[in-house]
């Protein structure tokens, strides 16, 4: 009879996929992932696709927020940010768009960095408001810089191409994308097991004896600020050359917003939760369009309504999903392995 | 000079109304620690309740006041019990986040009910334009700020001379302590959302009252923010000041300098305010060295 799963060797502890289930669970996942394009039509790859770039950024939000402890509201500006110096490098200096991307996400992480300094000397809801303003102030530049930006004209991004191929046709965007998650994933996974991401998580659960035992505050923090921008910039610029095209209004409060529901509704602190969270706030959109469909041949006023249910079920879920399970589908997902594990004996 | 005295009582107004939004906000910082994102649409709801007493029920507006007070109370009431009391003792993100839903939620509400296309309000404040020292300016906004003057008078008197006042004070200063005293510390979190949603129904109303109603009035929620940051999150009369101070800069630098940076001056203050001096102009200084 198993009740939970112990390690006796710090090898198997330290391991990233600990038990014969999880390996089993990954590689099932794997499998799902590389069949799945060829069997999905136009708009569900549209939707996996906003899922990926969204899981990228979730997990950038959530080495920030989840992991290290400082709430960020500034996710959609860097994510502007990424999206706009790519484009921009790409429009303007010519750049491949690949290199753009890397590129893009440097810029993207300097930014997070330098917005990242008043994280030294504030916490809790004074940082969460300090990032509000750089938020309105990097979307403000945006606006107002036309001589760069073009302002709030939409700057279009030429169509990508890779050995004769169009990487933002669906099916090709589809690979480049998720392999991108696949990176991401697995660089935030290892971070989590070297010091600089053992600092993070001591930072977020004491501050004080964290800096006690020899983590530096400053330059940890703004480290930590740089790697999520970094990960929030490779959104940015995916969704730039998946869009071919980069509008402020995409970047607004509401897109920090939409993150941090993401992160709380799928798991603070976890990469799956991110994945969770990216993918349950893009389907729930979708399904409640597609209901809508559906009932407006019974009830056809449904139409004007929609943007409201839209917007009552996001604020609704974010409130019953804080209530009800705080730590999000990731817990949810937990206690359903456990209930098997623990059969007939669960309670 | 004529534009130096238009932007003034411009600015005025706009302070006054922001700083009967920050009192609501800080008055609920003090006593439960929470930051009400929803402050912008608790606004936008005593706007449309104020609306929909004029004009669909056509009554007159003192009545319609009395009956818009009431439903914020109600909502203030509603929105403790059901959204944050769940959510005492939680992470400072979680309850941030709830607020953010129920902004969401309620600025759905809002729109099922009264659509989302701004519509002009019966003024119930006289707007004729009046001359004062060379400058027109509509009477309703000289008004606006006299009787958001005296609101925050009235509320002033509150705090210092009635029980509940006091009690809310108490609490504020430390709710183990109150509640030891035999103060209800729940009742005062309610009484705090109540004088929240009332401050801010008020607001609303004002403000509905000089550019009509419309979704965009939410807009006031996040200008709060540079308010009550630079009057301190839990000082009453911070508010005010920083009401006044950040409606004077924006004016100023709308009319002086321009280019659309009185949408962003408020938060390169805020900026630099949490930088130099977190605590505000008259916070409580809470000192925590790393």
């Amino acid at each position: 009879m198993v009740s939970g799963v112990f390690h006796t060797s710090y090898e198997s502890d330290m391991a990233l996929r600990r038990t014969p289930a999880q390996k089993i669970r990954i590689v099932l996942f794997i499998i799902f992932i590389l069949l799945f394009p060829f069997f999905a039509n136009k708009y569900t790859l549209t939707l996996a696709n906003q899922i990926a770039i969204a899981t990228i950024g979730a997990i950038g939000l959530n080495i920030l927020t989840g992991y290290t402890g400082q709430i960020s509201l500034g996710q959609g500006g860097f994510m502007a940010v990424g999206a706009y110096a790519a484009g921009l490098l790409t429009v303007r200096l010519g750049m491949p768009w690949y290199l753009s991307i890397v590129v893009a996400s440097f810029v993207t992480a300097a930014v997070g960095a330098v917005f990242g300094i008043p994280s030294l000397r504030l916490k809790g809801l004074y940082l969460a408001i300090a990032t509000l303003a750089a938020q309105e102030i990097i979307l403000w530049v945006v606006t107002h810089w036309k001589g760069l930006t073009g302002g709030v004209e939409a700057l279009v991004v030429p169509d990508p191409h890779l050995f004769g191929l169009r990487m933002n046709a669906d099916f090709n965007f589809y690979w480049l994308a998720w392999a991108l998650v696949g990176i991401t994933a697995l660089l935030t996974l290892n971070l989590f097991r070297t010091h600089y991401g053992r600092a993070f998580i001591a930072i977020r659960d004491q501050d004080i004896a964290a800096e006690v035992m020899g983590v530096n505050l400053f330059r940890y923090k703004l480290l930590a600020f740089a790697i999520s921008s970094f990960f929030v910039g490779v959104s940015g610029a995916l969704l730039a050359h998946y869009r071919s095209i980069v509008t402020w209004e995409r970047f607004t409060l509401d897109v920090s917003v939409l993150y941090l529901a993401m992160i709380i509704i799928g798991g603070m602190g976890s990469v799956s939760g991110s994945l969770f969270g990216a993918s349950f706030m893009t389907l729930l959109p979708a399904l409640l369009t597609n209901a809508g469909r559906a009932l407006r041949k019974v009830f056809p006023a449904i139409n004007t309504i929609m943007p409201f249910i839209q917007e009552a079920t996001f604020g609704l879920v974010i409130i019953l999903f804080l209530i009800l399970e705080p730590e999000g589908l990731k817990k949810m997902w937990e206690d359903v392995k456990d209930y098997f594990r623990l059969w007939p004996f669960s309670y | 000079m004529d534009l130096f005295i238009q932007l003034t009582l411009t600015g005025l107004t706009n302070g006054a109304i922001l700083a009967l939004a920050a009192l609501g906000f800080v008055l609920i910082y003090k006593s439960s620690d929470v930051i009400n994102f929803a402050q912008g649409e608790f606004l936008l709801i005593g706007a449309y309740v104020m609306f929909s007493m004029l004009v669909q029920f056509s009554l007159p507006w003192t009545v319609g006041l009395v009956l818009t007070l009431l439903v914020a109370v109600g909502l203030g009431v509603a929105v403790e019990r059901l959204v944050l009391r769940p959510l005492i003792g939680e992470p400072i993100i979680s309850v941030i986040m709830a607020t953010i839903g129920l902004s969401s939620l309620l600025r759905a509400i809002v729109s099922t009910i009264w659509g989302n296309q701004p519509r002009a309000f019966p003024a119930f404040i006289p707007s004729k334009p009046v001359h004062v020292l060379g400058a027109t300016v509509g009477a309703d906004r000289l008004w606006a700020i006299v009787i958001a003057g005296v609101m925050l008078f009235l509320f002033n008197l509150f705090f210092t001379r009635s029980k509940e006042g006091i009690a809310m004070r108490a609490v504020a200063d430390d709710q183990q302590a109150a509640m030891s005293m035999g103060i209800s510390v729940k009742r005062i979190f309610a009484w705090a959302w109540s004088i929240a949603a009332m401050t801010a129904a008020i607001g609303g109303a004002l403000v509905a009252n000089i550019v009509g109603v419309g979704p965009e009035l939410a807009g006031f929620g996040l200008r709060v923010f540079p308010v009550v940051i630079l009057g301190g999150l839990d000082s009453i009369p911070g508010a005010i000041v920083g009401g006044v101070i950040i409606g004077l800069l924006e004016a100023y630098v709308g009319g002086y300098i321009g280019m659309g940076l009185n949408q962003v001056i408020s938060f390169i203050v805020l900026i630099l305010i949490l930088m130099v001096r977190p605590y505000g102009l008259f916070g409580q200084e809470i000192i925590e060295r790393v």
